[in-house]
């Protein structure tokens, strides 16, 4: 009977003790669920009266807060179609060819990924960048993340396709197939879902960072919203609160809807590897 | 049995090409040209940028300079910060308080479960200018949401941030990643089998004890693995920055931040690429450490 007690009293005081470290997790970011609402929000936190989407209206007719979203949408998905397109094919070669040394090659990459992190690597970065001319450019933004993404993606993708069996392609091929067909008709489809991981991972990444960008940018016109929404302060440099909150909420929409969209399609997985 | 290959060995190579230019040029590149730069005095404008002149180690001194070693804004001051840093906003911080809502999070109502999981992950997922925007609020000092919570409590109120500068880096970051070791040693508790806890349960064994003689043991590996990637990552974060910009008077300048504040305020590349180099040292070490971990673990597994 004791130990029936025991256990109900644990499980309590557990629900207890969840629940008061969820009430911690979530005090910070109250402020930010109703903030957006208010057309007068301030840093204080107040039920917004009455609800009003008037801070949406202010954000849509900034045209340079519009920009910045333009701008991650293009460093983003310029990012993420160099990762995505790269890293399939390396990591199908890494799986399927018979190139020497491909798994010290994999975990080279891997190590070299992990440990070239960008606040260690920002000075060769910028001088890089720089040499070939490309400071100031969306262009070497999205190079930049992509090099930096594209070890961890290959490794996750490349578990990806060592786990489809060859037979798929080998029977394309006995039918008929060249090798880049097999490629193109057979593989692919099958290690669809892989690249959606390494897709969502890599838009992710790039969409939500402030360094890069940070150092290699210049002009006000090609920042990312990560770093246009420092510029939403007033001349006295106190923050425009209104405008903050509801930029703050659309940039993260994307980020929110993402996470949604893989948890409810592949239940939340690790993978191995070292992220960058 | 000669195994068949699907791909040639030059349609492999070419298949590796883009990816190799990427990496090669954005991460390998770097990774030579920062130790090469730290030799040197070069800098951003002026006449050693375009013509920096070869110093030895000169950087590497002025960085372990024993006079102003310690000294608030100097490097060793720095890395003693990014320790303490490390210690109690990643290991103290984020593994232990994960590794108690893992745990616990095994026995909680499932819709509590769900809650807290989501609360602690959006902290995690959330743009990194937009969570620090939000902490701004929280800290405010006339109005912020923790004041006023302290002020319901009856408690005085408190100019967080320039107060206690250190300690709020110290739970933001806490409070940013503790995601990661409460998914990962969640995933870990709940592929133990069901009637290990049970027959401790028929046995009369405490919460405490389950965890201690039996959901521990089972999941060290994943402990390894989550210790020296969140050290790691926190080692690295650049993210505190945008809550204190590394001040009030260097108390939050961490490595990441000392490295951006020499190379891109001072503009002294040349230092700055020496910090960069130890940074990657120290990150070798864990990255070699973890590679020789779970290659350990794999063999282990195979025999």
């Amino acid at each position: 009977m004791t130990r029936y007690l025991n256990l109900y009293f644990t499980r309590i005081g557990f629900s207890v003790l969840t629940a008061l470290v969820g009430v911690l997790f979530a005090l910070p970011l109250v402020w930010f669920i109703f903030a957006p609402f208010n057309p007068r929000a301030e840093m204080g936190l107040a039920i917004p009266d009455p609800f009003s989407l008037s801070n949406f209206e202010t954000v849509f007719g900034n045209r340079f807060a519009l920009r910045g979203l333009w701008n991650s949408l293009v460093q983003s998905v310029g990012g993420v179609i160099l990762v995505g397109a790269g890293a399939t094919l390396a990591s199908y070669a890494l799986s399927r060819s018979p190139i020497p040394g491909k798994n010290v090659i994999t975990y080279i990459l891997l190590l070299f990924s992990s440990v070239v992190s960008g606040s260690a690597a920002m000075v060769p970065i910028f001088l890089i960048v720089n040499g070939i001319g490309l400071i100031d450019t969306q262009i070497a933004v999205i190079l930049v993340f992509a090099g930096g993404l594209l070890p961890t993606a290959m490794f996750i993708l490349r578990d990806f396709i060592d786990s489809i069996p060859k037979s798929y392609e080998e029977s394309a091929m006995v039918a008929g197939a060249s090798p880049v067909q097999a490629f193109f008709d057979v593989a692919l489809p099958v290690i669809r879902p892989g690249i959606v991981v390494v897709v969502v991972w890599a838009f992710v990444n790039i969409w939500g960072s402030f360094l890069i960008p940070f150092i290699l940018l210049r002009s006000s016109e090609k920042m990312p919203a990560a770093v246009a929404i420092y510029s939403f302060y007033s001349e006295a440099g106190t923050p425009i609160v209104t405008l903050l909150a509801a930029y703050s909420l659309l940039y993260s929409l994307p980020v929110i809807i993402l996470y949604l969209f893989v948890s409810w399609k592949f239940g939340f997985r690790f993978f191995g590897g070292i992220k960058a | 049995m000669r195994s068949f290959s699907l791909l040639s060995r030059s349609a492999g190579a070419a298949f590796l090409t883009p990816a190799g230019l990427l990496i090669g040029a954005f991460v390998i590149a770097p990774f030579f040209w920062v130790i090469y730069v730290s030799f040197t005095n070069r800098t951003l404008l002026g006449r050693t940028a375009m013509n920096p002149d070869f110093v030895g180690f000169a950087n590497y001194f002025s960085l372990f300079d024993a006079a102003s070693f310690f000294t608030r804004g100097e490097f060793g001051f720095s890395l003693i910060l990014t320790v303490q840093f490390v210690l109690l906003s990643a290991l103290a911080g984020q593994a232990a308080l994960g590794m108690l809502l893992a745990w616990m999070l095994q026995s909680v109502p499932k819709s509590l479960k769900r809650l807290t999981e989501a609360v602690v992950i959006a902290a995690w997922i959330l743009p990194e200018v937009v969570v620090a925007f939000a902490w701004f609020a929280f800290l405010d000092y006339e109005n912020g949401t923790l004041n006023m919570i302290m002020d319901a409590l009856g408690l005085p109120p408190g100019d967080w941030l320039l107060s206690f500068p250190f300690w709020v880096i110290v739970v933001f970051n806490t409070w940013r990643g503790t995601a990661f070791s409460m998914m990962l040693f969640n995933s870990a508790f709940s592929s133990i089998p069901p009637s290990y806890f049970q027959a401790a349960d028929v046995a009369g064994a405490t919460s405490w004890q389950k965890f201690r003689d039996i959901g521990l043991p089972l999941i060290r590996g994943h402990v390894v693995t989550d210790l020296i990637l969140i050290t790691m990552w926190t080692f690295n974060v650049f993210t505190p920055f945008l809550l204190t910009s590394g001040g009030p008077s260097y108390r939050t300048e961490i490595l990441p931040i000392y490295t951006y504040r020499v190379a891109f305020r001072d503009f002294e590349f040349g230092k700055g690429a020496a910090v960069g180099v130890i940074v990657m040292l120290i990150n070798l070490v864990f990255a070699l450490f973890y590679l020789w971990v779970t290659r350990r673990r794999a063999k282990g597994v195979a025999a």
